[in-house]
């Protein structure tokens, strides 16, 4: 775009003085030609939106199964170490090898993407969930044996809502992640802002625009994530509030800020 | 599983492009077979160690003090959370763009993916090292220097390794894009496909797959070596 932008000053036609905020901001290579990136905003919303649907999608393929995979391993607690290592191994494979791997199976496009990184995500969340559900402590499932649950009964209603902040965790881990990792998905030909960059690697503005669109993406997906979790544990706050905790024996809420990392 | 029927050509293809050297798309050099492959993992692991080496020698000290003052958690904790939101894409980039390419420049651009990883794995292992043990040795007389070294530091091991393990499969999969920043790695066989065709492509990405498993597995290995028998007794318990 500005490669050959080295004229000496002499060169410079008249228009250097005539459009100083943009044009020679841009032929400077400027760090943040905010006038440029005004007039050409409307190049990004498509692979904004890409990127958007490669983060969703992977990341709600990668919790079903995940989930899937923590529901059977629940009560065959011999399938963990196996889940553990399978979902291990995806997630070592860098992803950029992991495209490529795939592209004489799924051929370039966003689902070799997606494929690729719905697997990065599944480490991490069932990981998040089976963690959560070992959590449980034994006096509140024995209280759920007590009041006559059934197994299902239990695992629906009183440990999964329990496992609620932890697997939220995962979600949450993994969706950061993924937006990051999906700036990758242009070399399998899946989009996103990644293209932006590839465009153009030493287009300064460029780069920076694409860069904090990413965190404001990341970001917001934190943000929501958590209010969701707020909202789907309210019982807990309620709970939380009658038995006076923080001044009960129990003492703080069993939950430091790392947890689940 | 019904594969598509180039499939076994393809990875007959590349494994035919690890073995043996072959002429370049345009036909102008010689490419693939173990001596360049050997030349580019070797180049590909240097970097990889130097950034790792960097990132330790920041990140240990400082999760160490933070850890053992209970101080910087917020930091420490937040640091973790920031550096896995770092694209890399958008990392080697910036790079090119603002700083420049070579060794030294990609090194510290990598370190600072490793960094995070380790510090809040440190942080959080030395803080959660079982108490009643530091008390004791607070109790036979061991300064806090001591304290933090040989007491919290051994048992905080297994933790470290964690955070290390995500560094270095972050560190090495990253590097697979620095051919993009002028230091020819492991990834140039998948970026340059103009040079190494789609059978180099292939297979680049199965080396790349096979570097970052082994490092993975080495590294599980070294942190079962590195945990202390203590540890290992008290969960066997559990």
């Amino acid at each position: 775009m500005n490669a050959a932008s080295f004229l000496p000053l002499a060169q410079l036609g008249d228009d250097f003085f005539s459009d100083r905020s943009e044009a020679s901001c841009i032929r400077d290579n400027g760090a943040f030609c905010l006038d440029w990136v005004v007039d050409n905003l409307d190049r990004y919303v498509a692979p904004t939106q890409e990127h958007l649907v490669l983060v969703l999608v992977s990341v709600a393929i990668g919790f079903l199964i995940a989930f899937a995979m923590a529901l059977a391993s629940h009560r065959r607690r011999w399938l963990v170490p196996p889940f553990l290592g399978a979902t291990g191994v995806l997630y070592t494979v860098p992803s950029l090898a992991f495209f490529f791997l795939l592209l004489p199976i799924t051929g370039r496009g966003t689902d070799t993407a997606i494929i690729a990184l719905t697997a990065y995500t599944l480490q991490i969340i069932y990981r998040n969930i089976v963690a959560g559900l070992a959590n449980v402590p034994p006096e509140t499932k024995d209280a759920a044996r007590g009041v006559g649950m059934t197994d299902r009964q239990m695992l629906w209603r009183v440990e999964l809502p329990m496992a609620l902040p932890e697997i939220v965790a995962g979600v949450r881990i993994a969706t950061v992640s993924t937006v990051a990792i999906a700036s990758l998905a242009v070399f399998a030909g899946g989009g996103g802002l990644g293209t932006e960059i590839l465009d153009d690697l030493t287009f300064r503005t460029g780069v920076v625009v694409v860069g904090l669109i990413l965190i404001v993406m990341a970001l917001v997906f934190d943000l929501l994530l958590v209010l969701l979790q707020r909202r789907l544990t309210r019982w807990s706050r309620a709970s939380d509030a009658a038995r006076g905790v923080g001044s009960s024996r129990l003492g703080p809420l069993r939950r430091p800020a790392w947890t689940g990392r | 599983m019904l594969l598509p029927a180039g499939f076994l050509d393809s990875f007959s293809g590349a494994v035919d492009f690890i073995f043996n050297e072959r002429p370049s798309v345009e036909g102008s050099t010689q490419v693939g077979g173990l001596g360049q492959i050997w030349d580019l993992t070797q180049v590909h692991l240097e970097l990889s160690l130097a950034a790792m080496a960097a990132g330790l020698l920041i990140a240990l000290p400082l999760g160490i003090y933070l850890g053992h003052r209970g101080r910087g958690e917020f930091f420490a904790v937040a640091a973790g959370n920031a550096g896995r939101a770092i694209p890399e894409l958008v990392l080697i980039a910036f790079l090119i763009a603002f700083v420049g390419t070579g060794f030294l420049n990609l090194t510290i651009a990598l370190a600072v993916l490793a960094i995070p990883p380790i510090l809040t794995n440190t942080f959080v292992g030395i803080r959660q090292a079982d108490r009643t043990a530091v008390e004791a040795a607070r109790g036979i007389g061991m300064s806090e220097r001591q304290v933090a070294l040989r007491v919290e530091l051994p048992l905080a091991a297994p933790t470290i390794m964690t955070g290390v393990r995500t560094a270095a499969i972050n560190v090495i999969a990253t590097a697979t894009i620095a051919p993009l920043a002028g230091t020819l790695t492991l990834g140039d066989f998948i970026l340059s496909r103009n040079v190494y065709g789609d059978e180099g492509v292939l297979a680049g990405a199965i080396l790349v797959a096979l570097l970052a498993l082994a490092t993975e597995l080495g590294l599980a290995a070294l942190q079962r070596a590195m945990t202390p028998k203590g540890l290992k007794l008290q969960r066997a318990m559990s």
